[in-house]
């Protein structure tokens, strides 16, 4: 920490330990902070100085690694590039990220999500392999602006916090991964479209959707994994009515 | 493992941007109950002259003009709603290769729609 510390901030935490609490409860302390510090480092001194049981994630410090994600007041954002001097005087409340299980403290269960991520096949599946030899598949820019912002995703979790229908419907596949698997269906060189769409098309894919679009809202990388379920549901209604006229590519 | 699942009761209480989007989808059921009024309407205009009169009446109650200043409220509120996020709804719009701004095209469902509802009423009003 630098600079000379005048001021001290509330920051309420949500506690939670599996072990002997049977709900949650929370838990304020008073740190002392200077205008550079983020909402992290506050967390920080916090485990530090005041109370080393406070269990929360984080790793780069810098809104890449998507580690350090949680409710602040009430809005989901990465705690490494929010402020404390914005939540200065009331004070900030953190809570770990809505829609998700609780595993101690600020720590969520994203096990859920992982699956999600694995079954939306979030890598390029290409017509026909293309040996090393024969060089690079090449793009033109307007290829590559198709799917460039959804390649953003940094796996925050920020977007099934905000979206209502996760949290009522935990099937659903949800914003970022139904973003990351628009990110490879919007791809040039990719040809796995056929077998995305089964996902796409199904009860948990994008009609569980009802574009509340709060997840591109609290989005920290400008994904706008609305914008990739609801473009889906043009291709989902493409697909229902285009079988009628031509016959689906086999898998 | 055990885990703590908060529970989902009065979440779009909890957050103003949930409050809005509840707003939203309720405006639909007062522009359904506005369009059900309207063919109802209908309904008597084949009855007779009686009865479309007899609606027509009916509609100048205090308690019909008080909901269909609701209705207009909530319907240019839900117009509003619908051209804020129709750009996420389309594939990606071009024009000499460059993408159209999203605030282009929510200015665009705007004006025509403001447009077209002011020749609809000058029509219906000459």
């Amino acid at each position: 920490m630098n600079g000379k510390i005048t001021k001290t901030i509330a920051i309420e935490c949500l506690r939670y330990d599996p072990q002997t609490d049977a709900a949650p409860r929370y838990q304020t302390y008073e740190v002392p902070f200077t205008d550079e510090m983020s909402v992290l480092e506050g967390l920080q001194y916090i485990k530090d100085h005041l109370d080393g049981s406070l269990t929360f994630r984080w790793s780069c410090r810098m809104a890449i690694c998507g580690s350090c994600g949680g409710m602040l007041n009430g809005v989901p954002k990465l705690s490494c590039e929010s402020f404390l001097r914005d939540y200065y005087p009331e004070g900030v409340r953190i809570e770990p990220l809505n829609h998700f299980p609780i595993q101690r403290d600020l720590a969520i269960d994203q096990s859920d999500f992982l699956l999600k991520l694995r079954s939306v096949k979030a890598y390029l599946i290409p017509e026909a392999p293309k040996p090393v030899g024969e060089g690079t598949f090449l793009q033109t820019p307007q290829q590559l602006d198709d799917y460039y912002q959804y390649s953003k995703c940094i796996n925050c979790l920020l977007c099934y916090a905000a979206c209502p229908q996760y949290g009522l419907d935990r099937d659903f596949t949800g914003p970022g991964a139904l973003a990351l698997l628009h990110r490879y269906n919007a791809d040039s060189r990719d040809a796995g479209k056929a077998e995305r769409m089964e996902l796409v098309n199904a009860d948990e894919g994008v009609w569980g959707c009802t574009l509340v679009s709060y997840c591109s809202e609290v989005c920290p990388k400008g994904v706008d994994p609305a914008r990739a379920v609801n473009q889906n549901k043009v291709e989902s209604t493409k697909d229902y009515f285009l079988r009628f006229v031509a016959p689906r590519r086999s898998k | 493992m055990k885990t703590y699942m908060r529970p989902m009761a009065g979440w779009w209480r909890r957050n103003p941007f949930y409050l809005w989007y509840t707003l939203r989808e309720w405006s639909a059921f007062f522009l359904t109950a506005y369009a059900l009024v309207l063919l109802f309407g209908l309904v008597q205009l084949v009855q007779g002259e009686a009865q479309y009169a007899a609606w027509r009446a009916s509609l100048a109650t205090p308690g019909a003009l008080l909901f269909h200043a609701a209705a207009l409220l909530l319907v240019l509120y839900h117009a509003w709603t619908w051209f804020k996020v129709m750009h996420k709804t389309l594939p990606f719009v071009r024009v000499a290769g460059r993408r159209v701004p999203d605030r282009a095209i929510f200015a665009a469902g705007v004006l025509s729609s403001a447009l077209l509802s002011l020749l609809l009423l000058l029509w219906v009003l000459a």
